[in-house]
């Protein structure tokens, strides 16, 4: 581990954001490291400074009269509808409000939201598209992020292994699902290993395949939300999605898209169903 | 009472350096929330809200003090690579409310901004990338970089002139 690397992993560490393997690599640095030792230090104080520190500006007395105020002056007086209250308190979970502040709140919104509704009504249909094209492509920025982190924090594989019957069942009891694995060597598409990961809100399997100095990370996971394959390129990596069987697959590198695609077909032509 | 006032009102108080525009961003977040609401999706509210704050105080900064947005960008390739700072002024200092809130104020916009979400709201980074619209990766290297600037700037010696 080099130090310029470290000191970034030093932020992800107090920041709890660290995957178990990195931070016990880290807390061994620490232990050797002084300078690395010294800026975790700082980090510390700094931190505890600023949380401790009084900046935190406290809204003022007045300002919830005002914008109380405001928004009831925006209601203009609607009829409440009790059918749009429950849909804003199950769209928006009352425990992280206090339960009388959470009535008051959805009280106070619920006629205007009747109203707007009414209004608005193209706006409306049009979102959960804007909203699903953004979830995409969040999904997909998530994507690249994991895939240049396992780079980075020299965290590639927890079961560094060639063998597909050696990854396969190590993802046994670890995820509730079982993710096809199958080496491509012979294909020029050597298995490395594989590796646990968080995407979309749940643990996922990741396969790391290589081509010449190339690593491909392939991430697997159940996923019903609809077919068809898509690229995207970002940053200088290739990604490729597609659904197939029931799970949602991405490969992301750095390979050139042609390869990259290469290895896209092999997967799919190994893999049962039509992607 | 409203939901999540105190931290709306924080953010744009410190994304605006001002009280009484911050005040006036508030409501306008929160009006725009209550159209926006059947928008929603999800159970973070917290963040959701905070995300409208945000983009209410960006489009206003656009408005009003555009050289602000600019400047940040400027101001990070100026971002001097020692972070060597010295331990006892910073334990003194950052504990200092009248020194940290200087220095926080100094910090560039964008960097002020990621600092105040992680430190003082506690959002994770991921919170944070969906807010802000970048990747994790990129709240990561930012938050890094942020709390090297503001580490400088508390033990930057004091006859050093505010800007």
């Amino acid at each position: 581990m080099n130090c310029q690397e470290n000191e970034m992993l030093i932020h992800a560490y107090v920041d709890g954001e660290l995957d178990l393997l990195s931070t016990v690599k880290l807390e061994a640095h620490l232990r050797d490291c002084t300078p690395c030792a010294q800026a975790h230090r700082n980090l510390q104080t700094l931190r505890s400074g600023i949380s401790s520190g009084d900046v935190y500006f406290k809204a003022p007395n007045h300002l919830a009269e005002r914008v109380r105020l405001a928004l009831q002056e925006a209601d203009n007086g609607e009829a409440y509808s009790s059918a749009s209250v429950q849909e804003m308190s199950r769209r928006m979970p009352s425990q992280q409000l206090p339960k009388r502040m959470w009535w008051q709140f959805s009280w106070a919104w619920a006629g205007v939201a009747a109203a707007v509704a009414m209004a608005g009504l193209v706006v409306w249909r049009l979102d959960p598209g804007v909203s699903r094209r953004s979830q995409n492509e969040l999904l997909a920025q998530e994507v690249l992020s994991s895939h240049v982190r396992s780079l980075m924090a020299n965290h590639l594989t927890d079961v560094p292994s060639s063998d597909q019957h050696t990854v396969k069942p190590w993802f046994n009891g670890k995820l509730d699902f079982s993710p096809p694995v199958k080496d491509l060597a012979a294909e020029g598409f050597p298995l490395v290993g594989g590796r646990l990961d968080y995407l979309d809100d749940r643990p996922v399997a990741a396969l790391v395949y290589q081509r010449r100095k190339h690593f491909i990370n392939l991430f697997i996971w159940p996923s019903d939300s609809g077919s068809g394959q898509k690229t995207v390129m970002r940053q200088g990596y290739n990604l490729f999605q597609w659904t197939q069987s029931g799970m949602s697959y991405w490969a992301v590198s750095d390979l050139n898209s042609t390869e990259l695609q290469d290895f896209v077909h092999l997967v799919q032509s190994h893999t049962p169903g039509t992607p | 009472m409203l939901p999540h006032l105190a931290a709306a009102n924080n953010l744009a108080r410190w994304l605006t350096r001002n009280g009484a525009d911050a005040e006036d961003l508030v409501q306008d977040a929160y009006l725009r929330a209550l159209k926006a609401f059947d928008g929603f999706r999800g159970d973070n509210g917290r963040a959701w809200l905070l995300r409208i704050v945000r983009n209410t105080c960006y489009t206003w900064l656009q408005e009003n003090r555009e050289h602000e947005l600019t400047a940040a960008f400027d101001e990070e390739t100026h971002v001097t690579e020692d972070s060597s700072s010295d331990p006892e002024t910073l334990l003194l200092r950052s504990a200092d409310k009248q020194f940290l809130n200087e220095a926080l104020e100094r910090l560039p916009l964008e960097f002020r901004e990621v600092i105040v979400l992680r430190e003082l709201e506690g959002l994770s980074y991921k919170e944070i990338a969906e807010l802000a619209g970048i990747p994790v990766g990129t709240v990561m290297s930012r938050l890094a970089r942020a709390r090297e600037r503001l580490q400088q700037l508390l033990t930057a010696p004091v006859k050093e002139p505010l800007t």
